[in-house]
Parts: structure tokens; sequence; C-alpha cells
């Protein structure tokens, strides 16, 4: 076991078995008891102890010591996801602080283990981590620091176009030949003379001109369907040097083991916040500490004006939940009953509750959690509503709280995890090799200046003109970058290129 | 830790940032609010790496809990008190740059030369340096690699050193400790004296412009002169001395003679500033309103006969208020053209703070 004291080795060990008398099954669990300056390090590597060099860590590690120095935030607890898991435990948190935050992780380390979305992700993740710095540090000796900084701010420019969904499946298969270019020089060389109808026999001949014509008139469609995982597609079809390749490899690496905690934010808290409260309040706790565990714990699951805090939503339902599956809540009975009484008093003692919520926190990830179990008597009895800004008194203001406008709202800011959907239509367009991007647009626009920059990086990997098209202030627009400027065209009222065939394009 | 590294390519990228924009923290007075005695913080939005992302939109609405009542009506303020992040979007950081830096950064902008101390050859100071050796002296200033060597001199001129068995004994008097030796370093203290027209024609943008300069002035003075000394003196026909807080915020009105300011300087000069021992900066910011000629003449031979002669270079800054621009640079062009004891500037507007600056502290002196 790593460095902790006797006293919180004790307790851990104390608790390591009420997790496991309560159903918890995670992978083994070590603690390291660190200092702050420590835990804001490895809290910028996003949990690792060891990452790429890269000045966005320094960034990160800056404002988190700087918040941390000033009083403004303190970081309680933080666990990854490895087998075994790693968590760590701030030195100077007093003993109460302690045995919260190994509560809360072992109910953590349970979702990570048997939660479906993390099931593929890579459980040695520490030593990969490790072995992509030593890949990336290698690249900077050969290639010098700033090319490779520079490159890896292309791809990390591109991180989150990944296909969040192919997370189960694993990675894309791409089979299609990238679309071949008219090429004269298929005569083989012949030195003497004699030899030639030897070396590119008239049948050779006539064959190579047939396909050659081919592919003249071809107007490929490439890829055959429209691809989401935009980073493996660059890494199979980009023109990029070994190197370049290896990155955006790792970049995308570690950006599908990310995922799944981007998607399972509300369901993973809640999960571990229940079950810190569930074991700190029945087993763990001495009277002394219940007041600071109640300040702790509040202070965590604490909604704030307008603010969405996924601890204390995720907590709420999954108590709600257990009551409902408990007193048997559910069903087309309970759905049909419009006594207001009866509701009240309704208790079937189906005591489902505890199986329900294991059942949860094994399949679901956080939309389908939303989308199947948020109820309208929740959300009245969590007052919640959804604001809006009031353009006239540039204030936030409490625009409905009509349940189905919440669960939409709710359900939108969660669509593809809070990031746009964005396919490649076709990387051949206008049979030229250009790039089209299509945004699936959802009702919000992307933000022009970013998406400026980020077509600017997308060009550098594919090193021909980048095209997307997207809805915008309320017109479909075609945004072009073709590697000097950046233009934008209306589309009016034309319709998307439908998979399969190609629309042509207003020339441009 | 790994992290350092990461964290200073950090900051030289900020610092990379803070160059380019320079010519606007220049202009805005941002950065002399945020001044602490080392450091200046300097706001900036976070650099982030861009991706395709949602609009600043998706932040005008959201779900919250809490009570409140939904807005109905139209117009009538609401009494939700639901509250998103405020300034959404934009996510300041505040990085710190050492005055040290932001001087370097200023000199390299306007290709700013060294200042040469005046008489600097002449004005010598003592100062006690650890850079000498001595065979006594505290154990804790012992220096073990020279006793070793003493030793070990010893021992192989008296025939006592044994390679394969190589023990060194350092006797009493192989011993050596670090002492104090004593150099002479050139004096440079110095002291800027700012004077400032207050009557009432100069409006509160001109103090601004006049702030700003001399914060600029004094950034870039400290870096050559350790403990620069500041005094500063407001006019408009009576001088008088005030401490910095004051000098940017007075306004007074009334008349202007220059001269009671000049007068007020030579004085302070006179009783505290031996001119053989100390750099001396005086900066005269004024709109050039001056009352009378008569005036202006006991001015220029103030100049010529006291502060030229005994000063590093005298600088005047004209600055352009609503009333126009006045006489008394031109006067002083006149009367001192081609002397480069005297540093002349006009300042249009705050966008021209920067060629001012260039203008004061370009030639070095």
């Amino acid at each position: 076991m790593a460095n902790l004291t006797l006293e919180l080795e004790a307790e851990r060990k104390k608790i390591c078995q009420i997790a496991k008398n309560c159903g918890l099954d995670g992978f083994e669990t070590v603690f390291e008891l660190i200092n702050y300056d420590q835990i804001s390090q490895i809290a910028s590597y996003g949990g690792f102890p060891v990452r790429y060099p890269h000045w966005k860590f320094g960034m990160e590690y800056e404002q988190l010591s700087k918040s941390y120095e000033y009083g403004l935030s303190k970081i309680y607890e933080m666990v990854i996801n490895t087998d075994p898991c790693y968590a760590y435990l701030m030195e100077g948190n007093s003993m109460m602080d302690q045995k919260l935050v190994m509560a809360h992780v072992y109910g953590h380390c349970d979702f990570f283990k048997n939660n479906v979305w993390f099931s593929k992700t890579n459980r040695k993740m520490m030593d990969e981590m490790a072995n992509h710095a030593i890949r990336i540090r290698r690249y900077i000796d050969h290639h010098g620091y700033e090319v490779v900084e520079k490159f890896i701010d292309t791809c990390l420019s591109l991180e989150n176009l990944i296909d969040r969904h192919s997370i189960l499946n694993g990675p894309q298969k791409f089979s299609d030949p990238a679309p071949k270019v008219k090429n004269d020089h298929y005569l083989f060389k012949v030195e003497k003379s004699y030899m030639r109808n030897y070396i590119n026999p008239p049948a050779y001949i006539a064959e190579q001109e047939l396909k050659q014509a081919e592919l003249h008139q071809q107007k490929a469609t490439f890829p055959s369907a429209p691809v989401r995982d935009v980073l493996s597609f660059m890494i199979n079809y980009a023109p990029l040097e070994d190197w370049q390749q290896d990155i955006l490899t790792i970049i995308r690496d570690e950006s599908y083991y990310f995922a799944p905690q981007g998607m399972t934010k509300t369901l993973n808290e809640g999960w571990a916040s229940y079950w810190h409260s569930h074991m700190m309040t029945r087993y763990i706790l001495n009277d002394s500490e219940i007041i600071d565990f109640a300040d702790h714990h509040s202070g965590t699951t604490f909604m704030q004006m307008g603010g969405y805090n996924p601890y204390k939503v995720g907590i709420e339902m999954f108590r709600d939940i257990e009551e409902r599956w408990d007193k048997g809540r559910h069903g087309r009975d309970w759905d049909q009953c419009d006594d207001v009484r009866e509701r009240k008093n309704w208790n079937k003692n189906t005591k489902q509750g505890r199986d329900k919520i294991f059942e949860i926190r094994k399949i679901y990830n956080d939309v389908t959690f939303i989308d199947e179990f948020l109820t309208e008597d929740f959300c009245v009895r969590n007052k919640m509503f959804i604001y809006k800004l009031n353009k006239e008194t540039n204030r936030f203001e409490v625009n409905t709280r009509d349940f189905k406008a919440i669960k939409a709202q709710l359900l939108f800011q969660m669509t593809n995890f809070g990031q746009p959907i964005i396919k490649i239509e076709n990387a051949n367009f206008e049979n030229r090799g250009e790039l089209l991007l299509n945004h699936v647009h959802e009702g919000l626009d992307l933000q022009p200046n970013y998406m400026d920059a980020t077509m600017r990086n997308l060009f550098k990997l594919w090193q021909r003109p980048v095209n997307m098209v997207t809805v915008m202030d309320n017109g479909l627009q075609l945004f072009r970058f073709d590697g000097s400027e950046y233009t934008k065209h209306s589309l009016n009222s034309e319709k998307l290129p439908e998979q399969g065939t190609q629309t042509e394009f207003p020339k441009i | 830790m790994a992290i350092r590294e990461d964290q200073n390519r950090f900051k030289s990228i900020i610092k990379g940032k803070v160059r380019d924009d320079f010519k606007k923290y220049v202009t805005n007075g941002e950065l002399i609010g945020k001044r602490e005695d080392e450091f200046v913080k300097i706001p900036m939005p976070r650099i982030d790496i861009p991706s395709f992302r949602y609009g600043p939109k998706q932040d005008e609405q959201g779900v919250g809990q809490g009570d409140g009542e939904a807005d109905e009506g139209q117009g009538q303020p609401g009494e939700g008190q639901g509250k998103a992040g405020e300034n959404a979007g934009e996510h300041m950081i505040e990085v710190e740059i050492s005055m040290d830096e932001l001087a370097e950064i200023l000199g390299e902008k306007l290709e700013l030369p060294r200042i040469e101390p005046k008489g600097s050859k002449n004005i010598m100071a003592e100062k006690n340096r650890y850079s000498g050796m001595a065979p006594v002296g505290p154990e804790g200033l012992r220096k073990f690699k020279q006793t070793y060597k003493k030793a070990l001199t010893r021992y192989i001129s008296s025939g006592t050193y044994n390679p394969s068995e190589p023990v060194i004994v350092p006797i009493r008097r192989d011993f050596q400790y670090r002492s104090v030796k004593k150099t002479q370093q050139p004096q440079t203290k110095a002291v800027v004296i700012y004077m400032m027209d207050v009557s009432g024609s100069m409006g509160d943008e001109q103090k601004e412009i006049v702030r700003l300069e001399s914060f600029w002035i004094n950034t870039w003075l400290k870096k050559h002169y350790k403990g620069l000394e500041t005094r500063f003196i407001i006019h408009d026909a009576a001088a008088k001395e005030v401490d910095e807080a004051t000098f940017f915020k007075t306004s007074e009105s009334g008349g202007t003679l220059i001269s009671s300011a000049y007068k007020l300087c030579q004085q302070i000069i006179q009783a505290d500033y031996p001119t053989s021992e100390w750099n001396i900066y005086p900066f005269h910011f004024s709109d050039g309103d001056n009352w009378s000629g008569e005036d202006t003449r006991t001015c220029l031979n103030l100049l010529k006969e006291f502060f030229l002669p005994k000063v590093n270079v005298f600088s005047y800054g004209q600055v352009e208020s609503k009333y126009g621009s006045g006489q008394f640079l031109k006067d002083l062009q006149k009367e001192f053209n081609a002397d480069d004891r005297l540093t002349l500037s006009q300042i249009e507007g705050r966008d021209k703070i920067l060629d001012s600056i260039k203008d004061f502290l370009g030639k070095g002196k």
C-alpha cells in the first residue's frame, strides 16, 4: 500500500470493507497522500503523474495553484480510471474529510469498473500516458520543441472530433481506398527498344488506358458514408509524416480515454455521492463529525443559483429512483393514476430500489439516464427551472418551470455530450480532394471565430481546402478555408448533400 | 517536477503575447492599477485552443434550481433569481510580470538605448563582497574545495601523498575561508522630479496621459538605477511639493506660472541632491500656456543657468489639451534648438504616448 499514515490506513481498510458489504465492487484502490502542490500538478495533468510536455498543462497548473493559494478553491478528491484505481488524498485535510473522500472514491471506483461505457477504456492508462510522453519527447528531440508543440496545438484543436457513440464498438475500420488521381506514368521504363513490347505489352497499355479513363469519369464520393471520427480519418488519409501520425494517434487515444467520463458526469458523481452519503451516515461517522460532514456534503451538492451541479442532480435522482422502485411507483398503473392522494400513499412494497440503481450504474449514461428517469414530480420537488437572459435588463431570469421544457433543455445540453456533431461528408469534394464537413445543426450556431481558427488547423492536416456547411444566423452557409483565405457563402434554401448523392455546390 | 517545464513554457507564451499587444497596455491605465512592488498583474483572456464549439447563445439559457416566479409578463423585471456565471465564456487570467521584464519589453519595443549614468567614473562607492580568501574565518564560511587543494598540495610537495591510499587530512594552516573584499563600484543614485501643470486648462485626460507616461518612464529608469527616488511637484500660479497620489489626483484652477515650479525644483535639488553624486531627471508636463512672456524668460534663464548644466537631461512634455497647444514648447525650441541636454516632446493624445516615451528616453542619457 502507498504512503498512508497508520491511522488513515486503518480507516481505509474499514471503509473498503463497508463498501464491499454495500455491494460496491471496484478495482483495488491505491490511495496516495500528497500535498497541495502535487495535487495541483496531478490535477493539471488530468489525474496522471506523467503527461507529454505541453503548455496547456502549465496553464491549468497556474490556475489551480493560484486559486488554491488565494483560498478560492480546493481539490478534495481525485481518482482515475485504471486498474488498480489510483486516488489522491490531500495532506492536512481533517480526518472526516479523508474518510469522506475515501467513501466517495470507492463509489467512483465501482462505477469505473462496472459501467458499460468504461468497459473498453484502457485500464493501464497510467503506463500508456507515460509512454505517450516518452514518444512525444523523442519527437521533440528529433524535430525541435516548437515544431512539435505547434503540431500538438493543431491536434488538440480537433480532439473533440471523435465518435462518442462508437466507444462500445471499438475504433472504426476504414476500407475505402482513397480516390486515385489520374496517373499518366503507368508505362514502365524501357531501356532497350527491342524490349518494349515485353515490358509494356499492348494488352497492358490498353488495360491501363481504360482504367485511367474510368478514373477520369469517376466522381467518387469518398468516404462512402459520413464519418464522425474525424481524427481517425485524418490518421488514415491525411498526408502526414510518421511522427505526426503518431502524435495524432496519441491525442485521439487520450481523447477516447476521457470521453466516457464526459458522458457519465452526472451519473458518476451522483453514484459516488449517493454512496458516500449512505456509508458515512450509517457506518463511518462518529458523533463529533456529523456537523462537519453535513457542512461539507451540502457544500458539494449545493446547486448554485442558475448553475447545474451534477453531484446534486445525480444524487437526488438516484434517491428518487430508489424510492420509486422500492414503492413500486413506476410502470403503467402508476403513470395512469391521476388521484393525488393515491399517488402520495402509493407503496407496493416491491423493494427493488437497490437492484434498480445498480442496474442503472451498469448500463446507462447521462443522456439515457435523464431521458428515462427525470420525472415531473422530481422537477417540481427540486424546484427546477429554465433561466434565460433578459436582454432588456441584462439579467438572468426564471423563464419557465415547465417539465417538458426543462427536460428538453437538459437533454439538449447533453446532445453529443455538449459537443457539436460534425461529420466528414466528403473528402473528395468537387472532385478536387477538398474536405467537406457538415455540422448537424441542433439549434445552436458554432462560435464563428473559433470555427475559423479550427478550420485553419484542419487545413494544416489535410493540406487541401476545407469546407464546412453549417447554419449560421438562420441561414445555411458554407465556410471555406483554402489555405490563404477564409470565405463565407450563403447556400440559401439548398439542401445539404444527401448521403451517397453528390450535390453541386455553387462554384467558388 | 515536470509541470514546471510546462508552466515556464506557458509563461513565456504569455510574455510573448504581452509583447505583441504592448501598445494596448501602454495606452490604457489598467496595468498601473494592478501594480505591486515587484510585479505587475496583467489581466488577459485565457488562451484557448480553438475547437468547433457552440457559440455564446448556449450560456443565455440553462437549467437552474431554486425559488422564484416565472416571468410571464412583458417588460416587468422578473423576480427570478436564476443567474448564470457572470461574463460567461470569457475566462480571464491574471499573469504576473516583473517590473524588470516589463522594462525590458519596453526597451525592446522602442529600441531604447541603455542609459549611461552621468559622471559614473567619478562617483564611486565602496562595496563589500565575499569574493576574497583568507586563512582564518568562521567555520560556516570555510571553503571545502580550496582547503582540500591546499592540503593536497602540501601532501604532494612534502612527498607523503600515496596514490594507492589517497587519504588527505587537512591541518590548521590548510584551511581556507571566504572573506570580505572591498570593491569600488560606480555610484548610481538617481532622482526623478516630476512637475505637472495643474492649472484649469489641464483636464483629466491630460493628467491620465501624464500618469501613464510617468509610469513607463519610472519603469525604465528603475531598471537602470536601483533605489530610484521620485519627487512630485504640482503648480498652477504657485508650486508645491506633493506625494504621488496627490500628484495624479489634484485638479486646481487658475493661472500658470511655470517658473514657480522650476524654482521649487531648483530648491529641492540644491537641498537634497548634490549634483556631483546624483543623476537627476526633471520632467515637466504642461499644456504650454504660460501666463506671461516675462515668466517664460525667467524659466529660460533658470534652464540655461541652473538646470541644463546640472542635470542629466531636462525633459519637457507638452500635452495637447482641448484649448490647443501653448507657446512654451516653441519658446524652448527657439532658445535651445540644438541642445541635447533638453528633450522636448509633444503629446497629442493617448496614441502618441509611446512615441513620446521614445522622445524622452531615446537619447540614452
